[in-house]
This record gives structure tokens, sequence and C-alpha cells, in this order.
């Protein structure tokens, strides 16, 4: 086991490693910012003190070791917008992306796992066609038009909610919703379908003809094994939330992680891109992680393996 | 008196491809003490039977059309759901083929002992620890008290169909029924299970129903065989006259195609022709007429009713032919 954990530890070295060096890279071709951040008409004379001063001048090869020298002790350089640690910037924003990760997780998990659950109980049912009729829809509708109308409905026309912001229950309500619906929707489809091949298991019938309670059955046979396809999907939903919602920050106004890169590109305020994708990408990298120790928790014989 | 009496059970299955007729007008009983052995190649709706009078057939497909099963005074068929489960696991235990995917493979195999003692049992805490160290004791499973907190995976065949047998023993209950308990085991492991299930019955005097496709294993277990086909019973009886004096073709080709023990004669094994019927389509008489060389025109036409033959009572036959006689005449024209 603990040659199993060292052994992922540094698989997810390695794969922030690559991520870093990619990124590094295709912002160096982008574009020059020294170019970019004096005004127009500014002479040559002044873009060379400034790309002296960013170290832009020096051999890229020393500018990636300089880079991940820093990178590794969490310095990412001077955001060129905010003129403040490029690591900071991205920080600050980090809680209100996890506030809205988790909240949609929360929610898209209490009712996808309840649909979910029903459509497979219910198989053959009216019920089940209903609910995934709607899943499929809540997976297929665009975030960015859901978001618009929820802005449209509740925000303009009734007035309940704000249209965008952070700071109260009231803005995050709208946000959750839209990406609740979407991390919802997925988990009812495969929690679903998990449940459904878990029903034919003979030791379901096992349970059944033990004459367990129908509540033990669901919960400590069907739902115990079915949840382990789900684990995996929630924890990459999650990652791709915790890296900010493009989309849905964009759309509420919401100061994301999300937001803020998409800002930052477009600035090319490269140390902000830089930074924030590492930390997405060490999220991720992290989550991947804590899954394949759940898995071992989950599933005995995944443990027994290793 | 009769511990379980079946009544004219009927079940069907609703499939693309019509209606498929698993189990028709089947009645019998099982005496208190006795050792069933219902044997029947896939299809002949031993299983399914079992499944329905238990409440553990997925309906739909499946549909059970007519019919009463009395257990102990109460008819199963008409239970609600919940006096079923009761039952189920406590006055009946089962123990199913395939002890690789009978288990959950993500609970240890003490959580899955305990879940049905705690059910039907009032055994908690220290008592209920150690009546599962007992059952896994009783059914020959080594260190018993570590064995518990391990998973399946970590068991063998042999020792996860003996787990499947404590649990099924769990809660000591009145009849014990085995669907092929022993067919993805290898021989001298099935051995070792037919000696436990052999002591259990002497110690306990559980009721035993034992389906299985092996004439062998019924053989060395049981006090009656009952032979089904095409959802019916072909031939049933004390195991001794049913085994020597076989009156259904079917019963006699699944004898002749079973090796002599300890025979060194070289005789070629018979092959009953044919394949097993398709249930959607059932033959309109006895099931195996299409396959059984002494059939005539009656057997085609026209169901024929279980009757008592021979001189051992309880030996009983579905057939409109003489089997002794025409094996007989067969001879004469061979010599």
């Amino acid at each position: 086991m603990t040659g199993f954990i060292l052994r992922r530890l540094g698989e997810s070295l390695l794969a922030v490693w690559g991520v870093v060096t990619i990124v590094f890279f295709v912002t160096r071709v982008l574009g020059d910012p020294a170019a970019l951040l004096l005004p127009i008409g500014a002479s040559p004379a002044d873009i060379a003190q400034l790309r002296s001063q960013l170290g832009l001048d020096q051999p890229l090869i020393v500018q990636y070791g300089q880079f991940l020298l820093h990178a590794v002790q969490g310095d990412f350089g001077m955001s060129f917008q905010h003129s403040r640690p490029a690591m900071q910037v991205v920080l600050e924003r980090l809680p209100a992306t996890a506030l809205l990760a988790f909240t949609a997780i929360a929610f898209g998990l209490i009712i996808g796992g309840i649909a979910g659950s029903v459509a497979a109980l219910k198989r053959g049912r009216a019920i089940e066609l209903v609910v995934m009729a709607v899943a499929l829809l809540g997976q297929a509708t665009p975030v960015f038009w859901l978001g618009i109308m929820l802005i449209l409905f509740f925000g303009v026309n009734m007035g309940w909610l704000p249209t965008g912001g952070y700071g109260s229950w009231q803005n995050l309500v709208l946000p959750a919703f839209t990406l609740a619906v979407f991390v919802s929707a997925s988990i009812a489809r495969l929690l679903r379908s998990s449940m459904l091949e878990i029903l034919k298991e003979d030791y379901i019938r096992t349970a059944k003809a033990k004459g367990l309670l129908r509540s033990t059955v669901f919960f400590w046979h069907v739902a115990r094994n079915a949840l382990i396809p789900v684990v995996t999907m929630t924890a990459i939903l999650t990652g791709e939330l915790l890296g900010g919602s493009v989309v849905t920050e964009t759309v509420f106004s919401w100061p994301g992680i999300g937001r803020l890169i998409i800002q930052a590109i477009e600035a090319k305020d490269f140390p902000v891109i830089q930074a924030g994708i590492t930390l997405i990408a060490t999220i991720f990298v992290l989550i991947n992680f804590l899954v394949d120790l759940l898995y071992g928790i989950l599933d005995p014989r995944i443990r027994a393996r290793r | 008196m009769a511990l379980l009496e079946i009544k004219n059970l009927t079940v069907q299955f609703d499939t693309p491809g019509g209606v498929v007729h698993a189990v028709n007008d089947l009645s019998y009983s099982v005496e208190a003490g006795e050792t069933l052995g219902i044997v029947g190649e896939s299809g002949s709706g031993k299983s399914v039977h079992i499944l329905a009078l238990l409440g553990l057939l997925p309906t739909p497909p499946g549909r059970i059309v007519s019919g009463e099963a009395w257990f102990d005074g109460q008819n199963l068929m008409a239970m609600s759901d919940r006096a079923l489960r009761e039952v189920r696991g406590g006055q009946i235990g089962m123990v199913f083929q395939d002890p690789m995917s009978s288990l959950n493979p993500v609970l240890t195999v003490g959580r899955q002992l305990k879940e049905v003692l705690v059910r039907h049992t009032d055994l908690r805490g220290r008592a209920l620890k150690d009546r599962m160290v007992e059952l896994l004791d009783i059914v020959g499973i080594p260190h018993p008290e570590a064995r518990l907190s391990q998973y399946p995976h970590e068991f063998s065949g042999g020792m996860r169909q003996r787990v499947m047998i404590a649990i099924g023993m769990a809660c000591n209950p009145r009849l014990l029924i085995a669907d092929e308990a022993t067919t993805a085991l290898d021989v001298t492991v099935q051995a070792q299970i037919l000696d436990l299930v052999r002591k259990l019955k002497e110690d306990f005097g559980t009721t035993v129903i034992w389906i299985t496709h092996d004439m062998g294993v019924v053989a060395e277990l049981a006090d009656t065989i009952q032979v089904m086909y095409g959802g019916r019973i072909m031939e049933r009886g004390p195991v001794r006259p049913v085994f020597h004096d076989p009156r259904s073709a079917y019963t006699w080709g699944l004898l002749n195609s079973l090796p002599d023990e300890g025979a060194r004669t070289q005789r070629r094994l018979y092959q009953i022709p044919g394949s097993p019927p398709n249930m959607a389509k059932p033959p309109a008489g006895d099931p195996f007429a299409p396959r059984n060389p002494f059939a005539t025109e009656r057997c085609r036409a026209e169901v024929p009713p279980l009757r008592e033959v021979g001189d051992v009572p309880g030996h009983k036959v579905a057939a409109w032919y003489d089997l002794p006689a025409l094996l007989a005449a067969q001879k004469e024209e061979t010599q």
C-alpha cells in the first residue's frame, strides 16, 4: 500500500510537471507581452528594456529553467495586469470557484443520486422515462444558454435573484443551479446504468434470498457497488469545476479562476495564466490521487491487487 | 406431513419471441426431513419454479400464472412481500450456484453472514459473533474467526460455497434449497460439500431440496428423485427404484448417458437425440415426445398425467407408453 501511494504520488508530480511545461511553451508562442504591455508607439529601446526586465531576452531554455526553479517555490512572477504576485492573484479567486464548485457538486449528487436510483428501481415505468428524458435534456442543454435563460427569468423578469456578482447566497443560487443541472444529469444517467448492471448480479438475488429488508438490499448491496463508477465521474467533475467553470463564471460575472484565466489570456498576462493553469492541474491531479485511494476503500479487490 | 406442497404452479416468461412456458401445472410435495433431488437440464423449470415460490423471480419478464405453495400451513404465493421476507433466509435457506458471483465482492464474509442472523434472530453482540464463528466452523472453514473479516475474493471456490451454505443454514431453516450448489466445483470439493450437507441433515434434521443436472449427486444425497423436463415432472420416486427401474424414456436416457462406475467394459454412452424443446412453442403432448424414440401418437397429442407405477409406493411417471415392455421388445428384436 505504501509503495502504491509513493508510486501514485510520483506519477502525479510527473503529470503536473508535464502540464506546466506545455503551458510555458504554448504561452511563449502566443506573442510578445512586452510589445502589448507598452502603449502603442513605444520605442524599440523601451520594448527591449522591458523585455530584459521581464527576462524575455534570455534563451528560451534558460527562461524555462528559471521558470521551473521559481515555480516549485510557488513564485510565478508578478502579474502584468495586477502588479502583484501571480499566484496570489489566482489563489484569491480560489474560494469563489470552490464555493461554486462544491455547491454544484453537492446538489448535483443529491439530485442525480435520487433521480438515478429512482430510474433504476422503477425500470420500465413511466417515471423512468420522464427522469431519463429530463436528464438527457439537462446534459444536452448548453450551460451558457441555460445561464442566460435563468438570468432572464429569475433575474430580469421576476426580479427574485441578482443577475450576477458575488457575496451573498442569492448570488450563488443561479450559477450553482446552472452547473448542478449538468452535474446531476450526468450522475443520474451513470448511476442508473450502473445500478441496472448491479441489479442483475447474482449477489443481489442472494441478498433478497436472505430476506433482507429492501432498504438493506438497496443501500448495502446495490448502491454500495453501483457507486464505484459514480465516484470517478464525481471526481472528474469536481476537478473540472474547481478549475473554474469558464462559461458559467463569465455569464454570471462570478469572480472565479475560470473568468480570471480568460481575462489573463486576453491580456497576455503570462504569469497569471501559468500560475492558474498550474494550480488547476495540481488540483486535478490531487483529486485523481484521492480517488485512487478511495477506490481501495470502496473495492477490496483493488486493494488486494496493490 | 408435507413441509412443502406445491399445487398446479404455472410460470411463464413474456419475451420478444413469445410467451415461454417455463413451468407447467407443477404439483409435488416434500415431507419434513426428506431430501428431494430435482434433476433436469437447463430450461426444465427446476430453478425457475423455486425462484417463483420464494418471490425471487424477476417480474417482468416472469409471470406466475397460477399455483399455490403451502409451506408450514401458509401459502407462499398468497403472501405479502413483507411476510415472504420473514420466511426467506429464516425458515427457508437458499444456496445458489456459482459461489464466485453469489457473494457481494465489496462486503466481508462476516458482514454477509451477520446480516442474515441480525435479520432473523435475536442474537447480538458476543452471542452473534460466537454464532458466526460456529457456523463457519460447522461448514469446515479453518480459522473461522480470522476468516470473518476477509472478503470473498480471499476465499477459494470451495470455501466460498461453504460460506454460502453457512449463510443458507445460519438461522436453522426448516427447509434448505440448494440450486446447482456444487456444479461450479471440482469433484473432490464437491464430494466434501456433499458430505457436509449429509452431516448437516443428520445433525439438524433439515429438509433439503437439491437441484442439479447431475444424476450422480442425486444418487448420493437424495431420498427422492424428481426428474423434470419442459416445466413438468417426467418421473418421480424413491431413488433406488427410479435408478434401477426407470419408467420414463427421459430418465432412462439420462441414466444411460452416464458412464458405469467402476465398469471396465467399453460401452458407447447413450446420447439423447435432438435438443431441449423451445418452450415458446411447447409440443402439444408430452414435452419429451419429439426426442423420444418410444413416443406414440398419443404422446404427441396429449399430456400424460403423473401416475403410480412399479412395486414401490411413490414411484410415479408421466408417460403413455410402458417403458419396461418396450425395452424388453427391443432387446428381443436385436437378439
